[in-house]
């Protein structure tokens, strides 16, 4: 797609819990969007939050070191990296429940060490660990919360109502939370964070561990709340979900920001339009070296990235069997990896 | 972060008021033990060992032991509230986490366990004085200002048992002040035997370090209607020992939770 086009659709999707309990529909009109060209050179845009030289610094660890960015309003704005890359706890600066140590931040134009409430109540926040009051009701839940915020009972209650609709949980409306599927608990938490109408929404890994159908059911809707003009800024694990859902990222690792564009952008930069995998033999190692093509090993696999996918296909085929070549179009976990590297974390 | 001593709006209400709705969804259970510790009480100790101790101080022993009685659960309810209950929702249920994400902050998260640890206190105070009253223990009027007194009784054991529960490593390590500070204190704070029976050293140990010992004196002073200028001391001491661990209490949260 190109830059600002809009692609849309309806899906009709279906799902069933244990116990028998069903959501079913069609869903509101899905658009895709690509982020338009303008966001890259466009100054004047509302920034919500700001990010220079900041730093968290632990003991004997620095966290986040020294990184700068900008989240724009109205667009889903993406913290990728391996685990202890500084990606939760440049979250929790921002949520004002971690002070920083160095440089500024700002959120919708506040220092977070000195307006933690103006700014607090103005965001809502999905956090990475469950932690719904297991004392009340999937209802109750949400008008306690909403009494944190200050919310009037009769206000609290018909946003209560319009959430759990939005989010599909009417039927579970007065079941304990602890009774809840692993899908439902997370679509109660963003209900949560939703019920002070946030204009700014921090989901630090908001569809961990879901089945397919609900993780499709949390990107609708979050693409419904971006539609209404809220921003988004959420860390996530899975790749394919940053691709789909962020107009905008950052890949972190050792609390550094490695790169930031929209993810077609980092794509076409960091890995080329394909990939061309193939076994890894003599042969082709000395047909690509003779070539004069960059590869990268990966267990017994070698990767090309390339932006002519079916010349070097053609030329590795003369060397080997043609099932042993697949050419795919790059991905961002491409780019993570290559970024990143292989090896395990933590 | 605030650099204030503590920083603390009406918004700890909300604090309050979710404990507060959480016991009343299980109020069968909570009200059992203000009435039935008072009974078992009364009936072992005062009744029945009370049979072979005519009187202490020329007091009959049942009404000797009934303002113990009041001090040592309203002790207990708002101790255990504010260390195992607390600790369980800090820690297990992240509800402390949850909290802090709205404008509600730490130090009212924690005032607010506090002030319903204090609550619970007076809550149970209120549901053992009818007991009291038919076993003929108490005198009336007078008696009805343990409750009140309950509230600051409660905040003052609140906020030694938040300061533990600040420090605690783990949920077990919260056996330690259980057993080493709130057992002796149970029965070495003039609560089932006058204080001056004990040798000087141990006397002046307990007023000076043992919360129960002022409460129970003054607790006393209001079931018998006999006040003695000693409660002004015990008023005074339980007065800036709430204060100070109330405050001590959240400065030793903030350092736990924000990091």
């Amino acid at each position: 797609m190109l830059p600002g086009q809009k692609r849309c659709g309806r899906r009709e999707f279906r799902q069933t819990y244990p116990g028998g309990s069903e959501d079913r529909g069609v869903s509101e009109r899905i658009c895709i969007r690509t982020p338009p060209q303008t966001y890259l050179e466009e100054q004047t845009i509302e920034d919500v939050i700001v990010a220079r030289d900041l730093e968290k610094r632990f003991e004997d660890l620095v966290a986040v070191d020294h990184i700068a960015f900008r989240v724009r309003k109205g667009e889903v704005f993406g913290f990728l990296g391996p685990n202890g890359a500084g990606k939760t706890t440049t979250m929790k600066m921002i949520q004002c429940i971690s002070p920083k140590t160095g440089g500024t931040l700002e959120v919708f134009g506040m220092d977070v060490n000195t307006h933690q409430r103006e700014i607090k109540s103005r965001l809502g926040v999905v956090p990475q660990e469950t932690n719904l009051d297991p004392d009340f009701s999937t209802y109750r839940n949400l008008l306690v919360y909403a009494r944190y915020f200050g919310i009037p009972k009769q206000e609290a209650e018909q946003r209560a109502e319009n959430l759990l609709a939005f989010m599909q949980l009417e039927e579970k409306r007065d079941v304990r939370v602890d009774k809840l599927s692993g899908g439902m608990k997370r679509r109660l938490i963003i209900a949560r964070a939703l019920i002070n109408a946030p204009e700014l929404l921090i989901l630090d890994e908001p569809t961990i561990g879901l089945d397919p159908q609900a993780r499709h059911l949390i990107w609708e809707r979050l693409r419904n709340l971006q539609a209404e003009g809220n921003t988004l800024v959420l860390t996530t694990h899975y790749l394919d979900e940053a691709e789909r859902l962020c107009d905008r990222l950052v890949i972190m690792d050792h609390g550094k920001i490695l790169v930031e564009g929209p993810p077609a952008d980092l794509i076409r930069e960091h890995a080329g339009s394909d990939v061309v995998e193939v076994e890894q033999t003599p042969k082709v190692i000395a047909r690509l070296t003779e070539l004069g093509v960059n590869y990268d090993l990966v267990g017994d696999m070698l990767q090309v990235f390339t932006d002519r996918p079916h010349d070097v296909a053609r030329e590795l085929l003369e060397v080997c069997r043609h099932e042993a070549v697949t050419v795919r179009p790059a991905t961002l976990e491409d780019v993570f990896l290559r970024l990143t590297g292989r090896r395990l974390r933590e | 972060m605030s650099e204030r001593l503590i920083d603390i709006t009406g918004r700890v209400k909300s604090v309050w008021q979710r404990n507060w709705d959480a016991f009343l969804r299980t109020y069968q259970v909570n009200f059992i033990p203000p009435f039935v510790e008072p009974v078992l009480y009364l009936l072992a100790l005062g009744f029945g060992l009370g049979t072979y101790i005519e009187s202490v101080d020329g007091i009959p022993y049942p009404v000797f032991i009934a303002p113990a009685l009041v001090s040592i659960s309203v002790m207990n309810s708002a101790f255990f509230e504010c260390t195992y209950s607390s600790f369980v929702r800090m820690y297990y249920q992240k509800t402390f986490d949850a909290i802090i994400a709205t404008p509600v902050s730490i130090d009212e998260v924690i005032a607010g366990e506090m002030l319903w640890g204090a609550t619970r206190g007076m809550i149970y105070a209120t549901l053992m004085l009818p007991v009291l009253l038919l076993f003929g223990v108490v005198a009336m009027p007078s008696s009805l200002l343990l409750i009140p007194f309950a509230y600051l009784v409660g905040l003052l054991f609140a906020g030694i048992a938040m300061c533990f529960t600040a420090i605690t490593p783990s949920i077990d390590a919260l056996n330690y002040p259980s057993f080493l500070f709130i057992t002796p204190m149970f029965l070495f704070s003039g609560t089932f035997f006058p204080l001056d029976l004990l040798p000087q050293p141990i006397q002046y140990f307990a007023l000076a370090v043992l919360p129960l010992t002022h409460v129970v004196g003054i607790n006393r002073a209001i079931t018998l209607s006999a006040y003695s200028p000693m409660n002004l001391f015990n008023l005074a001491w339980i007065a800036v020992a709430t204060a100070l661990f109330f405050v001590l209490a959240i400065r030793l949260m903030r350092r736990r939770l924000i990091v």
